[in-house]
């Protein structure tokens, strides 16, 4: 039961951006997958677990720290460890029998060989009758599937599961999760451990014996949470749904400050990353909020339902409606503030108006670019300045996306506007006169 | 496809397979008796100053049309070869990339018949006695004006392989030479097979030019169609001009059917994107191979062989063994090489400097610098005066679903018909109505690439999306504003990329266009173009090296300097 297959130990990663600077993904990371065990890994989009996984499968090389592989080191993609991808990454040019086939090929197996064992994966998998098909005639689930046979043709000891369900709809990822237990539970594959990265935390907790929570800038390990159930688990179980809160809870906890440890919350400094969501789901989440059934205070997995948001989706929200003193979070429940029930009530004109003082006493960056606007005589200032200000603590993208949640707010709160065209930040027009 | 060969090892007991294939196989047969007497002909004891054997006559037309094919199409394989090694080279090798990448930039800016006249005396001296090296000559120029743009399309794919795909690629262990097959080479297929067309498109043009070669007071003409043309208009027979472009009116629409369709229709097997909304090419010779048998037996024998190769190229180890660790590279061994290139650039410079200086006079190259912007005015007023015809012209046609493809296919082969076929027709008019050259020359240039114009602006419109076109009618927007607001916006980006195809184009025929002749009458445009055409006529190397040098630098920086930013902000705001 408790081999060590795979084993990190203080592994760091950082990728470096165009200007040369670096930015830290992972720090000190140790993981041991063992033999028997599925694992998950949950974390904010940006966390690292993906690198995570891709330092495991061979794919990138850890700036430091040991990659063991049965106590060898991985320099590349090696043999036993194989992967299903988010986008499925098919060949589109091949039919789903070459498809699978084509680990075979390339280690040079002989025709009738490949042909056999790619037949058997295909059945296993329930593909039999498409090997003739070409990919783009496929659908979503059907082709991960063709993805899942890939791997399994390859009889790997590992299998890594990035995201492999996030691009199906619900319906369809929840019955190929139940497929790929099935195969697991019956010992029909020799697969010895699974590893799944998700943000589906239902996933994570119907599938793992383990799970990993990352926190993010940068990733670490936060918490690790043994699920000691048998399979196959039923959804509507009480355990299940108390551990699935439980999740919520120690996901929520860090949402605010993710890389801090307490439930306390921290004052958000200039250069933090701002939640990755927009004015509409703000305003949604707390019209639902606010309204029936919650009546200001909601379970978080079932306001996710409600919503319609993946659990990073709403997460985000969460973070931002706490960030603008909107709501409150606690054990995994949200609950609206006394203002939040103000700007809930209130007209559109009126909202914007506190949105805009919410947004000058909680968001520094924000309240940072409407200084420099209202002390610049011309009363705008060029894009570049902040994003060269915020690439001090994050990366490129990072950068430019929180930039441009900053402008969305901002102007949302008549702050200030922008011009997309000449890139350039100035105050609204009826204020510039004065 | 395979099941059913097993069942029949040998096809004769299937009774010859289906029925197409006794209407193919003496097609087949004649094609390669053909090829093999072209080739052969190629071959010839020749020496400098003897007069080939050319005839006005009509009935050798067919002859000589296949003549300039075989030229077009050795090319265009070395031009494949050339651009799948370009690729390969630059994209696994950083070093390589650093200097190929903006060297191919800069090739790419050389006018193509330039080529010609500097590597054609080269070429004549490798084969001595042999017309094989004239014709070597007129094939690497028609090389040129197709291998540097696939080669960028190709390195572009190459580039652009999906992440998760590579990552794909390297957990099932695919080696090097399995990968190029398998993914880049597929995946770069469909955008290299597209722009090897269009390139041949202009190469039409430079085999024309190319094969009646005037260098060094030395008349050479290989036989093809663009010797026929040259010796027309030395005897002012205008009848054997109008046979020759009937004869190249057939013979674009032999090569449209044959070759163009077909493949383009079979490279959509490869295309990237994974829904299958698009409508697909359709090619009546495509169907009709697919369904022929012993066409898809030599279809699979190939893919047999490509696998017989992938378990000889196989990656032997995985990633646990040492060998797999990456070398670490240095900063210092990167430094040098930068190093070598600055030394290598400023020698070269030196090295102009040095030949400006003493060859040919700082006069002289102001000369041509100021000849340099006559031609630029005159490709810049043309690119204006072409748009303003064609937009209008273009949108009109693309918002008719009805009419959008069938006119882009029309302008898609004017543009591969050699524009030069033409100037004799012009050149008779302007000598006959006495016109002033400076000004009537000037069409010509972009007689034959304002069709990339056309075809462009009319993918733009028709591309529109439909509910933008129903929102602008319901606004009610309607003359000006109309244009300024919803249409030129909608066409913008794909404007930009037909005026870089037509006005390269029109840098690259300035050189015939400004300088041309009927019988002894020669009108001459004052322009960088008529001054390589002369220098190369008289021979004087240094001279045509320094307009070389002259167009490519004004064609390099109008590049750089006005397309690529407007591409640039194509990109980025108009786009749909």
């Amino acid at each position: 039961m408790s081999t060590p297959i795979i084993e990190l130990s203080s592994v760091a990663k950082s990728f470096r951006s165009a200007d040369g600077s670096a930015r830290s993904v992972l720090e000190d990371v140790n993981f041991t997958l063992k033999e028997g065990e599925i694992v998950a890994l949950l974390g904010q989009s940006g966390s690292g677990k993906s690198t995570m996984l891709r330092i495991m499968a061979g794919l990138i090389p850890a700036d430091s720290g040991r990659v063991m592989y049965h106590d060898m080191p991985i320099y590349s993609a090696a043999r036993g460890i194989s992967m299903v991808f988010q986008s499925f990454a098919l060949f589109p040019w091949l039919t789903v029998q070459k498809n699978v086939e084509l680990g075979l090929e390339a280690q040079g197996i002989p025709v009738a060989e490949r042909e056999e064992r790619a037949q058997k994966a295909i059945e296993m998998i329930g593909l039999s009758g498409f090997e003739g098909a070409l990919p783009r005639e496929l659908s979503g689930g059907m082709r991960q599937r063709v993805g899942i046979a890939r791997a399994l043709v390859m009889e790997p000891e590992v299998l890594l599961m990035d995201e492999a369900f996030s691009a199906l709809d619900v319906l369809t990822g929840e019955q190929l999760r139940e497929d790929i237990l099935d195969l697991w539970n019956k010992d029909l594959i020799p697969t010895k451990a699974i590893l799944v990265v998700s943000h589906n935390i239902e996933e994570a907790v119907m599938m793992a014996d383990r799970v990993l929570l990352f926190s993010s800038n940068p990733g670490r390990v936060r918490a690790e949470l043994a699920i000691e159930l048998p399979h196959p688990r039923s959804v509507e179980s009480p355990i299940v749904r108390s551990l699935i809160d439980k999740v919520y809870a120690l996901m929520s906890m860090g949402a605010v400050r993710s890389d801090r440890f307490s439930d306390k919350e921290h004052k958000l400094q200039l250069g933090d990353r701002l939640p990755e969501t927009d004015i509409n789901r703000i305003e949604g989440i707390i019209d639902l909020l606010a309204d029936e059934p919650f009546k200001g205070r909601a379970d978080l997995p079932l306001l996710a339902e409600e919503s319609e948001l993946n659990d990073n989706e709403l997460l985000e929200v969460a973070r931002a409606l706490t960030l603008l003193g909107f709501a409150q979070l606690t054990q995994g429940d949200i609950m609206i503030t006394p203002l939040g029930n103000e700007y809930a009530q209130a007209g559109n004109a009126e909202r914007h108006e506190i949105f805009g003082k919410q947004l000058t006493e909680n968001v520094p960056l924000v309240a940072y670019i409407r200084h420099g606007l209202e002390q610049d005589p011309s009363g705008d200032l060029p894009e570049d300045l902040f994003i060269r200000l915020l690439r001090f603590t994050l990366n490129e993208v990072e950068a430019e996306r929180v930039l441009s949640v900053a402008i969305e707010w901002g102007r949302y709160g008549d702050l200030f506007e922008y011009n997309f065209n000449t890139g350039v930040i100035h105050l609204p027009k009826d204020e510039k006169n004065l | 496809m395979s099941e059913r060969n097993h069942f029949f090892p040998r096809q004769v007991i299937e009774a010859g397979g289906t029925r197409w294939d006794w209407a193919l196989l003496p097609m087949v047969l004649a094609l390669f008796v053909l090829l093999a007497y072209g080739a052969g002909q190629m071959n010839r004891p020749y020496q400098l100053g003897q007069v080939l054997p050319l005839t006005l006559d009509p009935l050798f037309l067919p002859y000589y049309l296949l003549r300039t094919t075989l030229r077009m199409f050795i090319a265009l394989g070395f031009s494949m070869l050339f651009a799948c090694a370009f690729a390969a080279v630059t994209v696994k090798y950083k070093v390589a990339e650093k200097i190929l990448v903006p060297l191919l930039d800069i090739l790419q800016s050389i006018p193509i018949l330039g080529f010609l006249s500097i590597t054609v005396t080269g070429f004549i001296a490798l084969f001595p006695g042999n017309l094989f090296g004239v014709e070597c000559a007129a094939i690497f120029a028609i090389f040129t004006s197709q291998a540097w743009n696939m080669a960028f399309s190709a390195y572009q794919g190459f580039r652009t392989v999906p992440a998760e795909l590579t990552e794909a690629a390297n957990v099932f262990q695919l080696s090097g030479w399995q990968r190029f097959w398998r993914l880049e080479m597929p995946f770069a297929m469909p955008n290299l097979l597209w722009n090897m067309m269009m390139s041949m498109s202009g190469g039409w043009f430079f085999v024309v030019a190319s094969e009646a070669i005037s260098v060094s007071n030395q008349n050479i003409k290989l036989p093809g169609i663009g010797s026929y043309i040259a010796l027309a208009i030395e005897q002012k027979n205008l009848h054997a001009i109008l046979y020759a472009i009937i004869t190249m009116f057939i013979g674009i629409i032999l090569y449209d059917q044959l070759f163009f369709r077909p493949l383009v229709a079979w490279a959509d097997k490869f295309r990237f994107e994974e829904s299958s909304s698009e409508t697909a090419q359709d090619s009546w010779l495509l169907t009709w191979l697919n369904r022929t048998s012993w066409v898809s037996t030599i279809s699979n024998l190939g893919g047999r062989l490509l696998q017989r190769t992938f378990v000889l190229f196989r990656r032997t180890y995985d990633g646990t063994s040492i060998r797999s660790q990456a070398s670490v590279q240095t900063s210092k061994a990167e430094r040098i090489w930068d190093g070598i290139i600055t030394a290598v650039a400023f020698y070269a410079l030196w090295l102009l400097i040095h030949f400006i200086h003493s060859e040919v006079g700082w006069g002289e190259a102001g000369h041509a610098f100021v000849l340099g912007l006559y031609t630029l005015a005159r490709v810049v007023i043309l690119i204006i005066v072409a748009a303003a015809i064609w937009i209008p012209i273009g949108v009109w046609v693309g918002m008719q679903p009805r009419w959008s493809s069938r006119v882009q296919a029309i302008a898609q082969f004017l543009a591969a018909f050699p524009a030069n076929l033409m100037f004799p027709v012009a050149v008779v008019l302007i000598v006959h109505f006495k016109l002033n050259a400076d000004i009537w020359l000037s069409p010509l240039m972009i007689l034959g690439t304002q069709w990339y114009l056309l075809f462009n602006v009319i993918a733009g419109a028709s591309t529109i999306p439909t509910e933008l076109r129903y929102a602008a009618q319901n606004l009610g927007l309607s003359g000006w504003l109309r244009w300024r607001r919803y249409l030129l916006p909608a066409i913008f980006p794909s404007f930009v990329t037909g005026a870089i195809t037509a006005t390269g184009g029109s840098w690259n025929a300035s050189i015939v266009a400004e300088y041309v002749s009927w019988g002894h009458t020669t009108l001459k445009a004052h322009g960088i173009g008529s001054y390589i055409a002369e220098m190369t006529a008289i021979g004087d190397f240094p001279r045509i090296a320094l307009g070389i040098g002259i167009m490519c630098i004004f064609v390099m920086a109008f590049n750089h300097f006005v397309w690529r930013r407007l591409y640039r902000m194509a990109e980025s705001r108009l786009h749909f």
